[in-house]
């Protein structure tokens, strides 16, 4: 003897579920095959169910006038023969069901001749999105690595190259890195060169920032000048403020905020400086963004601090120290590295004196604050003093400046980093 | 009604002509309780003509004529040679099944071993293939007649129309058939014509047309006869309209309570044609009752049986699903 | 060889069949008798092969198709002639519910190995129900063939093709090219594949594939465009549906600038489906996106505007040449 369930059948075209009105049979009834159990009435129909199998009534699992989904034992019943799998199966499926149902699985293969799209063996082969963008933003995509199906270059892989491109280094002090939060990939293992020395290959990213250099420097006429600021007054400013800030916003106030805002202040006088060239055109940007050099162990990146002009010294210490914080935790996201309009290079925080930065493709220039060393000098008033200097160095697109208008800049610069005074507000 | 021995029919014939009867009543009432059990998904009965399609069909050679029958003509289909199993294959959805393979609804009855059209469920158009098909007689010189019924709700088509005014020109070798239950689903006759009978329409075609009482199986039969005979004589084809009755619902999906009456129901329930014609039977004393219940058992075994057999057979193939697409 | 109209080529083509099969008759409204059809593409087979092989049907297009099916399903390889394209459309149901359906709703037990031959196209002053193209209407039901010849090579050799086939097939003529187009086709018996497009002329720097008369003006201005040193592929879709892939691939990545043209609208025209044959798989040789020029968005069309809704030569040359230049 076995068990099996009735269950509620489907009773009509999109019927889900019927009331069960009446019990026709009671636990312990001896019934035969096909004599009715219960009345059933849903939307379409309503009917007697009769019994799928002979046997005795062994339990009803529902109350009269209960409404049951389709599918859902209604009683369970004790027939002759083996407990076996396929006498638990539920009924088979209605032939509608079948016709229903079964293309599904197979209507994806339904256009046998259909041929498939061929691998790309051989000469890759690239979609006009691809084409398009590679070509809009210089990317070569013969130095990229595919994703796709077939290593194809997809679309996205072209759009994290131009990411990379946008953060990669722009100066020759700079140190090699990855312009992604991810870490390169693990440099394969040396090969021995004849004379000793080692060949490493170079990493997809160290060969974009490489074209990004050579871009730069093959399309930009660049010029380079240095003038020399007296910020004695800018480091009594930071010391007076140095405790105070430290205790209240847990990081320490360095000199380079005081550098990025005169750099935005200035920008806001000679907007040619906050340009780019594109097409024979000279674009002017409204907005000054500027992308400063944050450097780990093995990587250096370039965020960009949004709207510079608009943050108070402070304002702009804490962005720089957000920006360096993502950088070391890896969070650094693509809107932290895009827009930029102007680069300032940090390169005094490792000693360089002077140096010349490559412009950070297509930016109008780009200004190195060395490092501040004491002097003896002459003062004002023909008094000789020890006086705090440093150099900025500042590498410009000879094609929409000239000398004069960067010496103008650089003026402008010098005049207010000069005019720091002791008790200038820095919120 | 007329009598059975009127028909002139010999007592084995009528017999045979009874096993029919009462094997589309008992099939047809196993496919409704498949249905309700959920392994068949859809069912359309022929409750209440039963004996109006055993006298239609007992009026033509099944071994040379053709037949294009509509969804309720199971009975009709197995006088033809269609077998109850095969019609279970077919509710099934069985490789096996004979009129589709298991690729239309059930109730598409079709054999091309028995020359049973397959009809399609936009419904009439089986009456425009039938000329095609008697036509196709002509030209080959050959004698068949062509069968072809519908509902009368299919009256109301273009194609109704336009198949009788074709056969009425070309004088094909073909019989229109109408079964007329009076609902097309649940729209009553009064709101599907305004002609007080179907078989008035033969008139424009000018063509012989009758309508004909179906539960009474002698007169049903010689109206059907006399138009195969006009079809075998080339005189061309005839209209008759077969007035049956709808014991269920139109269909497993369909509750008829709820446009018709209780007091319709059980009249419709004393007129039976089944138990009607069984009464005929012993009155003539064909078969006496006793020798009807033996028959009855017999054939409650054989619709078992058929029911056991088809539930074995194998489903089609997935990988069949792209064939026959195109020659 | 001998010349013939594109007309004279379907009546030939009907001769030869009636002659070579018995069981081949033709009907539809006006084609028996001395009149054989209002365009005449039934001439002369009544008077050759009686009028119960070649007769006029009542004026009813669903009996038409109907009829023919019927004899179908009886082996007959029945021709139907539908006036006009547009008139088709009564008969959409028997097409579609019937004959697409019979070999596949029975597993090949019956079948409807018929011709549903039809005039159609515009510039003939017909009106909105006189130069319809409907063949889209149909592109789309499996079990049925969709095409038309546009040469006189095709007209005799695909409608015998079609005569014979064992599946139904809507033929479709353009009546523009009834008495217009000429040449000498071979005397002897021949057939064209009904699933193959055919490349007419080839060509290196654009594709242009089309059919019925706005072929004839691809042909044209691939001859004017020579002087140009613009060399054109040109392909005669021919087949309507199914398409012939093979041949559209072949043909759009050989230059992989492709033209399309169609005198239909263009919304879910036939052009449109292999437009999308070409985007699913021609992407990487494509070095243009694919044009379509077609008929504007408005009813085919208005009886006194019909020169400014089909697309003329001029257009088409205009687009090949601003395709050359991509």
């Amino acid at each position: 003897m076995k068990t099996i369930e009735l269950k509620m059948p489907q009773l009509g075209e999109s019927v889900t579920e019927g009331v069960l009105t009446s019990w026709l049979v009671k636990a312990g009834d001896e019934i035969a095959q096909y004599d009715p159990v219960a009345e059933v009435e849903n939307d379409k129909v309503v009917t007697e169910i009769p019994a799928s199998e002979g046997g005795t009534v062994k339990e009803l699992l529902v109350q009269e006038n209960e409404t049951v989904p389709v599918d859902a034992p209604i009683m369970t019943l004790t027939v002759a023969g083996e407990a076996t799998e396929a006498a638990a199966k539920p009924a088979p499926q209605a032939p509608e069901k079948v016709t229903e149902e079964t293309p599904a699985t197979v209507t994806q293969s339904n256009e046998p001749e259909k041929p498939k799209p061929e691998p790309a063996a051989g000469q890759p082969r690239f979609s006009p999105a691809v084409l398009s963008l590679a070509q809009a933003h210089d990317i070569d995509l013969n130095h990229l690595t595919g994703t796709g199906k077939h290593q194809r270059i997809t679309r996205k892989d072209v759009q994290r190259a131009i990411e990379q491109k946008a953060a990669a280094p722009t100066t020759e002090a700079s140190k090699p890195a990855p312009t992604k939060p991810a870490k390169p990939a693990a440099p394969k293992p040396a090969a021995k060169s004849a004379d000793d020395s080692q060949a490493v290959p170079a990493s997809n990213i160290r060969k974009t920032i490489a074209r990004n250099m050579l871009q730069s420097v093959h399309e930009i006429p660049q010029a380079w000048t240095m003038i020399e600021v007296d910020v004695t007054n800018l480091a009594a400013l930071r010391n007076q403020n140095k405790a105070a800030f430290k205790a209240d916003a847990g990081f320490s106030l360095s000199y380079f905020p005081f550098f990025v805002k005169a750099v935005a202040q200035s920008l806001k006088r000679h907007q040619r400086l906050n340009s780019s060239w594109q097409d024979n055109q000279i674009i002017h940007h409204d907005d000054i963004n500027l992308g400063i050099a944050v450097a780990t162990d093995d990587a250096l990146y370039v965020p960009v601090i949004k709207h510079a002009d608009r943050l108070s010294i402070a304002g702009i210490a804490h962005e720089i120290n957000r920006l360096a914080t993502s950088v070391r935790e890896g969070k650094l996201t693509a809107a932290d590295m895009s827009g930029g309009t102007f680069t300032v290079n940090n390169t005094g925080s490792f000693g360089s004196v002077a140096s010349m930065g490559i412009i950070n493709y297509p930016q109008a220039a780009i200004l190195q604050v060395e490092t501040i060393r004491r002097e003896v000098a002459v003062t004002k008033d023909n008094q000789i003093g020890i006086r705090q200097k440093v150099n900025l160095c500042l590498t410009l697109d000879h094609r929409l400046l000239d000398g004069l208008a960067a010496g103008h800049f650089l003026n402008d610069l010098k005049q207010i980093l000069e005019n720091y005074q002791v008790d200038t507000e820095i919120y | 009604m007329k009598t059975l021995a009127a028909s002139k029919l010999g007592k084995d014939d009528l017999i045979a002509t009874y096993r029919l009867i009462k094997l589309g009543r008992r099939l047809d009432e196993r496919l409704w309780q498949l249905n309700r059990i959920g392994k068949v998904a859809f069912h359309i009965s022929g409750q209440g003509s039963e004996v109006a399609q055993a006298a239609m069909i007992k009026a033509f050679n099944t071994k040379r004529d053709y037949f294009l029958p509509y969804y309720r003509d199971m009975t009709a289909a197995m006088g033809w040679g269609v077998t109850a199993e095969q019609i279970m294959a077919g509710s099934l959805g069985k490789a096996a099944d004979p009129s589709s393979h298991g690729r239309q609804m059930p109730n598409h009855y079709g054999s091309v071993a028995h020359r049973i059209v397959s009809f399609g469920s936009t419904v009439t158009t089986q009456y425009l293939l039938a000329t095609g098909v008697a036509y196709a007689a002509l030209l080959d010189h050959k004698d068949y007649v062509t069968l072809v019924t519908t509902g009368e709700g299919s009256t109301a088509q273009g194609d109704f129309h336009e198949a009788l005014n074709i056969a009425s020109i070309k004088k094909l070798p073909v019989v229109f058939a109408i079964e007329n239950n009076g609902y097309a689903i649940s729209t009553p006759n009064r709101e599907e014509f305004a002609v007080k009978q179907l078989a008035e329409r033969g008139k424009a075609y000018n063509m012989p047309a009758e309508a004909v009482d179906g539960h009474d199986f002698t007169a049903t039969y010689q109206a059907f006869a006399k138009a195969v005979s006009r079809a075998e004589k080339g005189k061309g084809p005839t209209l008759i309209e077969v007035m049956v009755d709808r014991l269920t619902g139109h269909s497993s999906d369909d509750n008829q309570n709820v446009y018709r009456s209780k007091e319709e129901m059980a009249a419709l329930k004393e007129n039976d044609n089944v138990p009607l014609f069984e009464k005929q039977l012993s009155e003539e004393k064909i078969l006496t009752p006793a020798e009807i219940a033996n028959i009855d058992a017999e054939i409650k075994e054989m619709v078992n049986q058929a029911t056991q057999a088809a539930e074995k057979l194998p489903a089609p193939a997935a990988e069949t699903l792209l064939d026959h697409v195109y020659a | 060889m001998t010349e013939h109209t594109y007309l004279e080529a379907l009546n030939l083509a009907m001769h030869e069949e009636f002659a070579r099969d018995p069981g081949v008759v033709v009907f539809g409204e006006d084609v028996g008798g001395d009149k054989g059809g209002v365009f005449g593409a039934t001439k002369g087979l009544a008077a050759a092969f009686g009028d119960q092989r070649v007769f006029n049907s009542p004026l009813g297009e669903s009996g038409i198709a109907g009829l023919a099916i019927g004899l179908g399903l009886m082996g007959h390889h029945a021709i139907a002639e539908f006036q006009f394209a547009d008139y088709i459309l009564p008969a959409v149901n028997q097409i579609m519910s019937e004959a697409a359906r019979m070999r596949y709703r029975t597993a090949g037990d019956w079948t409807a190995p018929i011709v549903f031959r039809t005039p159609y196209g515009g510039g003939v002053h017909g009106g909105f129900y006189h130069s319809q193209t409907t063949d889209k209407v149909f592109a789309g039901q499996p079990g049925l063939r969709i095409v038309t010849p546009s040469t006189v090579y095709d007209a005799k050799g695909l409608l015998k093709a079609a005569i014979r086939s064992e599946d139904p097939v809507l033929f479709y003529e353009h009546k523009r090219l009834y008495r217009s187009l000429k040449a000498d086709i071979p005397d002897e018996d021949y057939v064209v594949p009904l699933d193959k497009a055919q490349v007419l002329q080839q060509g290196d720097d654009i594709t242009v594939m089309a059919y019925g008369t706005m072929l004839q003006h691809a042909l044209n201005a691939a001859k004017a465009l020579q002087a140009e040193d613009i060399s054109t592929e040109v392909v005669d879709l021919r087949t309507l549906y199914p398409l012939d892939q093979e041949t559209i691939l072949a043909a759009a990545k050989k230059t992989g600038k492709v033209l399309l043209i169609s005198e239909d609208t263009k919304e879910a025209s036939i052009i449109n489906n292999v437009a999308a044959i070409i985007a699913e798989q021609a992407l990487f040789d494509l070095d243009a996106p694919v044009q379509q020029l077609a008929g504007p968005l408005a009813p085919g069309m208005s009886y006194a505007l019909e020169d400014e809704f089909l697309v003329s030569a001029e257009q088409v040359q205009a687009a090949m040449r601003e395709l050359a230049q991509f």
